[in-house]
């Protein structure tokens, strides 16, 4: 009775909840049992977010508990080392080399933490640069859509379900752009183009 | 029909629509919102949000009373407001099935308290079901409504954020339709005077008792032996959690918790050398087994936040997974007002006021954080009002005592407070963040915004004449954008004696479609004096000069920023590049 789990950490309002929803999506069409889980309410005004799909043969608890999740897809660095607990030691990182500041640091509180991304890194990190693929795909916006790029490289399910589900999730013109933006993402991990 | 992902707020909607329900109605509050977001689009529905939960209990008792089956949908802080109706709701009964939706918040993800609703039906004796995924949701939702009409009692089925907000595969039914029960005259089951009151008392023990008797045959408690070791009693999401960490453990999953079935539980307890329970929050289900005299495992496990597969492993003697070393010092990411949030122009003034500001329960309520710190009370829906008040009738003096509540808070209960402040004579000072939306719950529709449930348009209610109605003095409206016209309009109004209704109107920045260009900051002309640093707008940083700096992508082009800097370094610039349009 395995059961896989996925992590995907950010801010806010960069598009988790809706990425782990096309995930959770694809995991169903793919035969399995999911549960999906994802915080609503006051969390969602600019703090972190964390969004975990687990797929298996019978899956049980919808929470992840540190050390246990197999892949965590971070949208962002600071969330990637706040979520790094959940991550399994031999498990599989991808972060977005991007930072948003929280307020304590907006407001000169708190400093800004210092390499982050060597510290990243020799967690076995891979990066990619969301943005700046999801513009090159046509969309900005579609960042979230590179990041599940990059978790289809990681995970069992078919290139075909992906882009139905996609095309199903988003809206009619920007089915393309959103398509390009997965390749995109999936590519760079399959290229190794993301590599430290 | 196949099986689908449905959150368990989706899935009590199906199950609803499925029992035959013909009104759902409800106030907004995470984690139980999204119940009548998802009823509103079936068919043969009536879905209302109410000004309050008390009197979506009362509406949703009306329909009862009126022959139709009906649900009402709050989240646990609500059922104290909505206590009132219930507790006697339990006396008088239902003709068509009663169904309260109430959604805990164990870990208060959005919650000012944790509360765990089945104290409140046990005190209320009324009947209680506890789903431990969607599936259940949608089943036992079902079940309330026969079990609410056979044993004529309102009953609650208790989710938890979970258990609302998890999703999880789901097969859904066909609609019952349910024809309207005729109305009858029946005083002595609906007029509550102390009379038939008494006579409702003891008919409701024995209704308790038929209860108590189902609680041992319905199949939503079951007992799954697996090794005789061990056997936990669980309820709810913790189920998942003793199914997923202690796989060999004999199980009693109980979803029908008040009353409990005390035979059920004996019988289970003889079959297994020990016995635990997991639940969470409580105690309820450990200090049930306490009166019936069954030794219990000390678990360790707090009735404060949540529990996980982990907790629980632990809890038996397992130990936790490996995990990896913290790689830095990392910064909290507290929530926080948007860019361009209005609320923000409002407790700038107050700030600079020195104000002592009771506040209330929304979005605004992070303008106690810093850099505004401009909030020194939150304690439940409309408090604001009542607690300026007293916070004058203390004496108060350090400051302005001023009353701060949202739009639709202050239609929830902020409205009573106005009426004693203006019955008390003392005067005083409230201010009405009008954002014309119930924004932190997700933007619902509110008496005030002439939105309905469904996102249709309704009457709006004028704040302004309802505010002198309610015999304030002097009652202005100011743009919360206009920094120094809403501070001097403050001003002007806590130096008086009397009673001053202030009402700071704009949209929540995330309901203008068409946000105005954006400003950046011009290098040269800026000081690094921080002034708009201290507003707390997302979109404003400091670089590594300490001098400001704009994020043109997050800035929706308020101008708020640009009326503090005092040395015309914040500037327009053209849009910014956005192509648009991801999932």
């Amino acid at each position: 009775m395995s059961v896989t789990t996925v992590v995907l950490a950010g801010v806010g309002g960069q598009g988790t909840i809706l990425a782990g929803d096309v995930l959770a999506k694809v995991a169903v069409a793919e035969g399995y049992d999911v549960k999906l889980s994802e915080v609503h309410g006051m969390a969602q005004r600019g703090g972190s977010v964390d969004t975990v799909v687990r797929f298996g043969d019978d899956v049980r608890s919808p929470v992840v508990d540190p050390g246990v999740a197999e892949h965590l897809i971070a949208f962002e660095m600071i969330e990637a080392a706040r979520a790094l607990r959940f991550l399994r030691p031999d498990g599989r990182l991808v972060v977005n080399r991007r930072t948003v500041a929280p307020l304590p640091v907006l407001i000169g509180d708190l400093p800004m933490p210092e390499d982050l991304e060597p510290a990243l890194s020799a967690e076995g990190a891979v990066f990619l640069d969301a943005e700046a693929l999801a513009c090159e795909a046509g969309s900005p916006k579609s960042a979230n859509v590179v990041l599940l790029g990059t978790a289809a490289y990681g995970l069992p399910f078919a290139r075909e379900t992906w882009c139905r589900v996609i095309g199903e999730r988003v809206p009619p013109k920007t089915v393309e752009a959103n398509l390009r933006a997965f390749e995109l993402g999936s590519n760079a991990c399959a290229k190794g183009v993301c590599e430290a | 029909m196949a099986r689908a992902l449905m959150s368990g707020n989706e899935a009590v909607a199906r199950g609803a629509w499925e029992a035959g329900v013909a009104v759902g109605v409800g106030y907004p509050g995470t984690p139980s919102t999204e119940v009548l977001e998802n009823l509103v689009r079936y068919d043969g529905v009536r879905c209302e949000w109410a000004p309050n939960e008390k009197v979506a209990a009362e509406v949703a008792g009306g329909v009862s009373f009126g022959g139709r089956r009906a649900l009402v949908t709050m989240k646990h802080v609500g059922l104290n407001v909505a206590a009132d109706p219930l507790f006697t709701q339990a006396y008088t009964g239902v003709t068509g099935g009663l169904v309260y939706l109430v959604a805990d918040d164990p870990g208060m993800h959005s919650s000012q308290n944790e509360q765990d609703t089945r104290n409140l039906a046990a005190a209320a004796h009324v009947p209680v079901f506890e789903p431990a995924d969607s599936q259940e949701a949608l089943e036992f939702v079902r079940k309330a409504f026969d079990v609410s009409e056979r044993f004529d009692v309102p009953v609650i089925v208790r989710m938890t954020t979970r258990v609302s907000h998890s999703k999880s595969l789901t097969k859904a039914g066909e609609r019952t339709e349910i024809e309207r029960i005729p109305y009858e005259k029946r005083p002595q089951k609906y007029v509550m005077m102390p009379g038939m009151a008494r006579v409702r008392r003891v008919d409701l023990d024995s209704r308790l008792a038929a209860l108590a008797e189902y609680a041992g045959t319905t199949d939503a408690n079951r007992i799954e032996m697996r090794d005789v070791a061990l056997g936990i009693i669980t309820s709810g999401v913790a189920y998942q959690y003793v199914r997923e960490s202690m796989p060999d453990a004999s199980v009693l999953k109980l979803g029908f918790t008040n009353p409990l079935p005390d035979d059920l539980i004996l019988d289970f307890c003889s079959k297994v050398s020990r016995v635990a329970v997991v639940e969470e929050l409580g105690p309820y289900l450990s200090l049930r087994l306490r009166s019936l005299d069954i030794e219990q495992m000390d678990t360790g496990l707090s009735a404060i936040g949540e529990l996980s597969p982990v907790t629980v492993l632990r809890a038996f003697g397992g130990s936790a997974p490996e995990t990896r070393a913290q790689v830095a010092d990392l910064p909290p990411r507290p929530p926080l007002l948007c860019p361009g949030c209005p609320h923000r122009g409002v407790f700038h003034a107050l700030g600079k006021m020195r104000a002592v500001v009771t506040g209330d329960i929304g979005c605004y309520t992070l303008a106690a954080l810093a850099p505004l710190t401009a909030m020194d009370s939150c304690v439940c829906m409309g408090a604001s009002i009542g607690m300026a008040h007293g916070a004058a009738l203390a004496g108060t003096t350090e400051g302005p005592v001023v009353g701060v509540i949202g739009d639709s808070t202050f239609a929830h209960s902020g409205m009573t407070g106005l009426l004693h402040m203006a019955y008390s004579g003392k005067g005083g000072t409230v201010v009405v963040l009008d954002n014309r939306t119930t924004a932190m719950t997700g933007h619902q529709g509110n008496p005030v915004s002439g939105v309905a449930l469904g996102g249709g348009p309704a009457r709006a209610l004028d704040l302004e004449t309802l505010a002198k109605a309610m015999g304030a003095d002097s009652v202005r409206t100011v743009d919360p954008h206009d920094l120094s016209g809403t501070l001097e309009v403050l001003r002007q109004e806590v130096a008086e004696d009397h009673l001053s209704v202030v009402i700071a109107k704009a949209p929540c920045a995330l309901l203008v479609r068409e946000p105005k260009d954006p400003y950046a900051v011009d290098e040269e002309a800026c000081t690094k004096c921080g002034a708009c640093v201290r507003l707390g707008c997302p979109a404003i940083s400091r670089d590594e000069n300490s001098r400001a700096i704009i994020d043109t992508a997050l800035c929706v082009g308020c101008s708020q920023c640009v009326q503090v800097c005092r040395f015309d370094a914040i500037v327009r610039v053209g849009p910014s590049c956005d192509l648009g349009g991801g999932v």
